[in-house]
Parts: C-alpha cells; structure tokens; sequence
C-alpha cells in the first residue's frame, strides 16, 4: 500500500503529463491548489465582466434608433448573460459556489475587467463597442478555447461562436453611420477616440510588468503573452479603422517593414490601474447597479424555492398515500 | 487596488483582471440556494444528446426553461434533458485505470485484430 506522500507524486506526475501532452484536466482529475486557485480567479472574473458588461451597451438598448437596432442589440446583451452564465458554470466544476461567486463581485472582492468602467455617451458607442471591445475579446478568447481545463476551454468556443455577430454587427453599425451625415461621421470619430487606448489596455500590462504569465503558460492557461495579443489586435483593427474612414487617435501608429507589424504608443498605465482599482468614471455606478439587481431578484428567488418546496412535499405526501 | 494586485492578464478574456492580490473563492455552499442542473442538448434528429454545461434552477421545469435560454439561442437543440447533478454517478477518476483494465488487454474485441489476405473482398 503506497503511503500518502507516494500517492500525491504520482498524481502531480500524472497532472504534469497532461499539460505535456496537451490534453485536458477535468474536473474531478487531482490539480495543484495554486492551478485550480488561478482557474477560479480567471474564469470567476471573467464571468463577472461579461455579466457588468451588459451594462453599457443595455443602456441604448431603448434609445437604439429602430426596432431592427433594438432587436439586435437585445440579443447580443442577452449573450453576454449567456456568456456570464457559461462562464460561471465552468468555475462551479472547481468546487466553488456560484452564489459565493456573485456575493464576492459585489462586495468588490472580486473584479472584472476596466473596460466596462467607461461611459456610452452616444449611441455611436454601440458600434465601437461591437468592433473594438468585443474584437479584443475575440483576440483574446480565441487561444482560451485550447486553455488546459477543460470546461473553460468548451465555455469558450460556445462563446467565440457568438463572438463574431457581436463584432459584425458592431462594425455594420459603424459603416451605416459613416455612409451617412457629416455629423454621424463625426460621432463615429469621437467614440473611436474614446475607446481606442482603453481597448488595447483589455490586454492588460505590457509583458515586463507581467510576472506570473509565465506559470499560466506553463500550465496552458495562457498561451500567448500580452504583448503578442495586443499586437495581433493592432494589425486586424488598423485596415478595418481605414476601410470605415476613421483615424486611430495615436500619433505613434505606423508599419514597421523590419517587424511587418504596427509600431504603436503606450497606454496610460496609470489610468488602467486607477481603473482598475476603481477609480473610473463609472465603477460605482456599475457595481450598485448590480447589487440592486441581485437585491431586487430576492423575492423571485424565494418565490421559486417556496414554490419547489412546496411541489416536493405534495409528492412526498402523495407517493405516502 | 491592493499593493499586491500586480499581475493581471488578458486572459480575463473580456479583458485584463488581476490574477493574484484577489480572492478565489472558498468553496462554501450558501445557504438555500437552488440545485445544480447537468444540460444535455440533442442538436438534431438523429444525434445523442451532449452534454453542454450546468446551470441552477429551484425545480427541474424551470431548469428546463432556463437551459432552453442558456444552451439553445441560436437553435442549438430539438430536445434538451436536464439531470440534477446530485444524481448522476460517475466512475472515480483517480480509479480510471483499474476501472477500464477489464477493457484494456482485449485487442480482440477489435476488427483489426483479425489479418484477412488482401484480395478477399468486402471484408
Ligand atoms: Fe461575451
Ligand atoms: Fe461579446
């Protein structure tokens, strides 16, 4: 009989052989606390921002212009609840609560990403929104449908899937305005001008600043770095920007023949951290829309589980009788 | 933002969130809060059933209407089962090779085990 010791190497071998081959670690598989404990932070915080994230975008939801625009951005807010849903899902199968999840978004113990801290001023934002933001979110999401645990890598390609009708429909917004008046162009500029830095700082510190990348690479959690992301974003959006008309507000950005990538400026670090930390224009309001929310949906919650209580014990009664 | 909230990485997917300096989460179950669902969604006739992810619901009907919204918006299914998670038994992954051996040395459960000459046909 192997003693305890023996059997938890032989479970850390089988783990590492895993990750070397490529395969999956599934949920009821042995995994180290530190990776399991990064998983649950990554896949909780990530739900959270596709939950927060229908925040700036339900806004128009009233205001978009036609009942076609309506219909479209209803649905795709409706996804992002989807995605939050999937999302939330995946982390449960590491052992965590979803109910402990959603206590600590709300108490700020948890965070979600600082994109979602920025105003929609006009409804121009909607199309920016689709393009940029939820393009770095494909750039992004796109290599998490390979991550080594598996169900977050299954939620991910169900969510990739309705990704690009998020962007597509972005951009057909963007190209409807820019074909149209001097001052919907002029809207579009603006929105672009406003959303550009914050959408490369989605792809979080440049590298240096990036210290335990390294361990979640090792482990095929992540598999590209910040940097590689970001630069990916930069060459897909900067034909797309020329294709609408619009000028990306950075003074830096040009082709690098030598790199046959886009040179670009840094973003404001400071600003993200601030963000970040909760310090953005909109962080308190996000974040009390939320708790009234889940606040306002207790009595829906009860109602349910007053009424399933009370169905169980009916049929208790009746398979007694 | 905590001093020690240093590392963030985009694989926050939405964005960058900080991968160190927050909690995780402790695994304790609250209180009263509703049973956890299995989904399984058949994509056509002709198909199993797959399962496709979780969800909680305080009674199996509204676990199927939910996994309906969840699981099937772009009409992803013809037919959807949902299991309470309680209630499904599963093999015990640390036991998977002991539990599979019966399986594992009988090649001759396999076609190609069988070394038929080449020429003859349909076989
Ligand atoms: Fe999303
Ligand atoms: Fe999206």
């Amino acid at each position: 009989m192997p003693d305890t010791d023996e059997l938890a190497a032989g479970f850390e071998a089988e783990f590492e052989r895993t990750i070397a081959a490529d395969q999956r670690i599934e949920p009821r598989d042995w995994m180290p606390d530190a990776y399991r404990r990064t998983l649950i932070r990554q896949i909780a915080q990530h739900a959270h921002s596709e939950i927060i994230g229908m925040q700036p975008e339900g806004n128009w939801i009233l205001r978009a212009p036609s009942l076609r625009r309506k219909a479209i951005l209803l649905a795709k807010v409706q996804d992002e609840a989807g995605h939050g849903m999937y999302l939330y899902a995946a982390a449960e199968t590491l052992g965590v609560d979803r109910e402990e999840l959603t206590e600590k978004l709300i108490d700020s113990k948890q965070k979600y990403s600082s994109i979602f801290n920025y105003p929609t001023l006009s409804y121009a934002d909607i199309g920016v929104i689709g393009w940029l933001v939820d393009g770095a979110a494909i750039c992004n999401q796109v290599p998490l449908c390979r991550c080594s645990y598996g169900p977050y890598a299954r939620a991910m390609i169900r969510i990739c899937k309705e990704e690009s009708f998020h962007q597509r429909q972005g951009y057909e917004l963007l190209l409807a305005m820019v074909n149209g008046t001097e001052a919907q162009r002029a809207m579009v500029q603006e929105s672009v001008d406003r959303w550009w830095w914050p959408s490369l700082m989605m792809f979080g510190p440049p590298d240096a600043d990036s210290p335990n990348t390294q361990q979640s690479m090792a482990w095929g959690i992540k598999r590209h770095t910040n940097d590689e992301l970001r630069q990916r974003f930069v060459d897909m959006t900067v034909p797309q920007a020329a294709a609408l008309g619009v000028t990306l507000p950075d003074p830096d950005l040009r082709w690098n023949p030598e790199r046959q990538a886009h040179d670009y400026g840094e973003p404001d670090w400071e600003e993200f951290k601030a963000v970040l930390a909760g310090s953005g224009p909109t962080n308190a309001q996000r974040l009390a829309h939320r708790r009234r929310a889940h606040e306002n949906g207790a009595w829906v919650r009860e109602a349910a589980q007053a009424y399933a209580d009370k169905q169980a014990a009916r049929s208790r009664k009746e398979a007694a009788a | 933002m905590s001093e020690d909230v240093t590392d963030l990485t985009a694989e926050g997917g939405r964005g960058a969130v900080p991968t160190t300096g927050v909690e995780a989460g402790a695994g304790e179950r609250k209180r009263r809060s509703w049973p956890l669902y299995e989904v399984f969604v058949r994509g056509k006739r002709g198909l199993n059933h797959v399962h496709v992810g979780s969800l909680h619901a305080a009674d199996d009907e509204m676990a199927l209407h939910n996994a309906r919204d969840v699981y099937t918006r772009r009409n992803e299914g013809v037919s959807i089962w949902v299991v309470r998670a309680d209630h499904i038994t599963a093999s015990s992954p640390a036991e998977k090779d002991p539990f599979f051996a019966p399986a594992g040395d009988k090649v001759y459960r396999h076609p190609t085990f069988y070394a038929i000459p080449e020429e003859v046909p349909h076989l």
